[in-house]
């Protein structure tokens, strides 16, 4: 047969693994930054760019979709031309794949602190970015597809179905997700509404921890492994069940993000069933990973990569088992909105993600540069570093989740809440909160030593750029016979199909019947559309990110009931929210009932300075929203968009009327604060911060009263 | 929006069944795969990840030997 010649392009991968060390370190160190503002509020620095609401999804983004997406983008270039025996299908999509997703990082970059966002987690960024997200995603495809299609290997290795899930999934779930209408360039409301905003959004989010940062770096794991054990997989068989099931049951689990929320009961149980079910995939891909090592457990000692991989299987099998506890509503009841869950991701994300990674590179950068690693003393010191790092991380917050949850539900012999002010919960775990940013410094001091460790390495070698190879080609022939299974390994395409169809089927009978049945979504008379000053508060809400800190779902617990005055949240209480902002994480107080709750006054000076009605809050000032004015050249834009995806305002409301009602309502709003001795201007964006906050969860209270 | 579609689709119980369905089907299918699947397809695939180091220096994956220390094949 004839041997053809052809060579790996390794550039490419260079270049993605240059990004995945350069968006790592400053992803982490974003990390540790906010880290720190939850106990030293003064690196707030006073400032609106720098605010613990904006940093965060700059944080999560930084590391989700730069650090671990361009790891991603380099493990996949590498390892799938080595497994199909060709290039790339086309260097120049490549590169645009390259500077188009950098160029989307940096959008994010600027945007974020911006206060530009949707406020959905893990899709913060707005509808224009979005759109290069698909066009870029459709480009990766492409060229995915394409190596494929013009393999010299018959079969694919499951690596690659790994990858051809993501890249499928992350394109249904990433467009699905980001319906929005837009009102300006930079500002966008989410197609749905309330519950089912909240439902397709845990769909999303659910599945991007899933297909983002789980199947690609299965299939990584799944090359890379091998390769530095020098073995191959414990099982085949089982990978083919691993990929199959896990596909197939990953998609199903989001509504586990919604328990005791106002998603319909059903739903949130379909949640709870298939994420326990994921214990079985998940831990036979982590044995399987871990089974490949048998027979090699004694060069686990000396080769670090191999130290690293097996601790990031570890921390896969440690997270997939914790994921579907957490899922239990029992468990769910306490740790839901607490640093538990913080601890959790973070054992996914620093141990699974971060150490897979780290070990992939320790192995490439060696061998892309034709030499040996520069110092194996260095590369173990990062990897003890890094086990610490990982560890002080998670007790403290693992200790912090319990303790605040429990302060929280804890009543006293009297039948009242042993601890009615929820700030005294947060000053017991801030110590906590400091010891975690210890550990996150190790981690990144451990980063940094692997960054100098790898420049060194590749220092000492020469890089080779195109890796000669020669295979023999692949021969167009029939096949007859053979198992179904094999016949699809030779079709991609097909298999693709397959592989779309198996996502689907959950996506569907998750999200259809919340969508069609009138009954899952009650409607409340008394539920108003937000009035134009309201909206301008809503969205000063969302571009400060307060929905990070404060959840807006009171859950129906007595202790949550009690504590936060009123009835729990009805899932007819959201049906205008574009999006919705129940937040996944209280490090503050809910907002849901806090409507009424306090003066004019008290909100104003709260926001100016926290501390002065609530000493000791970690909870940073907004100067800046006395300074800036409210915008009212938007309102028209906004009413429109929203009467467009269906929230009843009059037509042509938005003519004249709008801005005249805004400014009745900031003039009350004024009054009201002229009344407690505070001279406010009706411009102020502070205002209609607090003119939203005040309506907040009282339409319900207004039936009630009509009720009586 | 959808909704208005959406209601026009009657029968919504029958939606558990289906799902219940599909899912048995699917794993069954799975796992009469993997049952009947051939040994010699087995350690092909699997040594794919080891074959392509030093491509020069070898004709073709299927020759190359690597040691199997569980000895399925």
């Amino acid at each position: 047969m004839e041997l053809q010649q052809f060579k790996y392009d390794n550039k490419v991968v260079k270049y993605f693994i240059i990004a995945t060390v350069i968006f790592g370190l400053v992803g982490m160190l974003v990390g540790l930054l906010i880290a720190c503002q939850l106990f030293l509020p003064d690196l707030n620095f006073g400032f609106q760019y720098t605010t613990f609401g904006r940093l965060r999804p700059l944080h999560t983004n930084a590391i989700i979709f730069a650090f671990v997406g361009n790891a991603m983008f380099a493990g996949v270039y590498y390892s799938m031309q080595r497994l199909l025996k060709t290039r790339m299908f086309s260097d120049m999509l490549s590169w645009i794949h390259f500077w188009g997703w950098q160029l989307i990082i940096v959008a994010a970059a600027v945007t974020l602190p911006l206060g530009m966002t949707t406020s959905k987690e893990y899709a913060e960024l707005e509808w224009p970015i979005d759109i290069a997200i698909t066009l870029i995603w459709v480009v990766f495809g492409i060229n995915m597809v394409g190596t494929i299609l013009k393999r010299r290997e018959r079969h694919m290795y499951v690596a690659i179905w790994f990858y051809i899930a993501t890249f499928v999934t992350v394109a249904v779930l990433h467009v699905v997700n980001s319906f929005e209408i837009p009102v300006t360039l930079f500002k966008s409301y989410s197609w749905y509404a309330g519950v089912q905003d909240a439902l397709v959004q845990w769909w999303y989010g659910h599945n991007a921890v899933a297909f983002f940062l789980t199947t690609p770096f299965l299939g990584i794991m799944y090359y890379f492994l091998p390769k530095a054990a020098n073995r191959p997989v414990y099982s085949y068989k089982l990978s083919i069940i691993h990929f199959w099931s896990l596909i197939f049951i990953y998609i199903w689990a989001g509504p586990h993000h919604l328990l005791y929320t106002s998603l319909p009961d059903w739903a949130q149980s379909l949640g709870v069933v298939f994420s326990v079910m994921l214990i079985a995939p998940s831990w036979g891909g982590m044995l399987n990973g871990l089974l490949t090592l048998r027979g090699a457990w004694d060069r686990v000692r000396e080769d670090p990569v191999l130290k690293f991989m097996v601790v990031a299987i570890t921390a896969y099998g440690m997270a997939t088992l914790e994921g579907p506890l957490l899922s239990i509503k029992g468990i769910n009841a306490v740790a839901h909105f607490t640093d538990w869950i913080i601890a959790h991701v973070h054992v996914g994300g620093l141990g699974w993600n971060g150490f897979l990674i780290f070990g992939t590179l320790y192995w490439l950068i060696p061998k892309m540069w034709g030499t040996k690693l520069w110092s194996v003393k260095l590369a173990n010191t990062h990897f003890w570093l890094g086990t610490l790092g990982i560890i002080v991380y998670a007790l403290p917050l693992y200790a912090a989740g319990v303790t605040q949850s429990l302060m929280w539900k804890d009543f006293n012999a009297e039948g009242f809440l042993e601890y009615p002010n929820f700030l005294e919960t947060v000053t017991q775990i801030v110590p906590m909160y400091m010891m975690r940013a210890i550990g996150g410094l190790f981690y990144l001091a451990g980063t940094i030593i692997m960054t100098y460790n790898l420049v060194k390495t590749a220092k000492q070698g020469t890089f080779i750029s195109n890796e000669e190879a020669e295979a023999p080609a692949l021969v167009k022939k029939k096949i007859v016979g053979g198992h179904w299974h094999n016949a699809w390994e030779r079709k991609p395409v097909f298999f693709t199909v397959l592989v779309l169809v198996a996502i689907l089927i959950g996506g569907i009978v998750e999200l259809v019947p919340t969508f069609l049945i009138k009954s899952n979504v009650p409607t409340i008379a008394s539920v108003k559309p937000y009035t134009p000053l309201e909206l301008h508060g809503r969205d000063i809400y969302i571009r400060e990110g307060c929905n990070t800190c404060h959840t807006q779902m009171v859950r129906p617990f007595r202790s949550e009931t009690v504590r936060y005055n009123g009835e729990y949240s009805k899932a007819g209480e959201f049906v205008y929210d574009h999006p919705f902002l129940w937040g996944s994480k209280r490090t503050g107080p809910d907002l849901h009932r806090v409507g009424a709750k306090y003066n004019h006054a008290w909100h104003y000076q709260h926001m100016y300075d926290p501390t002065s009605t609530s000493p000791g809050s970690i909870m940073p000032p907004y100067p800046w929203l006395f300074t800036q004015r409210i915008d009212v050249s938007k309102t028209a834009g906004k009413i429109k968009a929203l009467r467009t995806i269906g929230v009843p305002y009059e037509d042509g409301y938005e003519d004249g009327r709008a801005n005249v009602d805004l400014q009745q309502q900031a003039g009350e709003v004024v009054a009201g604060l002229k009344a407690d001795g505070i001279e406010a201007s009706e411009a102020q964006e502070v205002v209609a911060l607090i003119a939203y906050l005040q309506r907040l969860g009282t339409d319900i209270k207004v039936a009630t009263a009509e009720n009586r | 929006m959808f909704k208005h579609y959406f209601e026009q689709v009657h029968n919504v119980a029958i939606w558990p069944i289906i799902s219940l369905t599909i899912f048995f089907v699917f794993f069954l299918g799975l796992l009469i795969y993997v049952w009947k699947i051939r040994k010699d397809h087995v350690s092909h695939m699997e040594t794919m990840p080891l074959a392509d180091d030093h491509p020069a220096k070898r004709e073709s994956s299927s020759n190359l030997q690597i040691s199997k220390p569980h000895g399925k094949s």
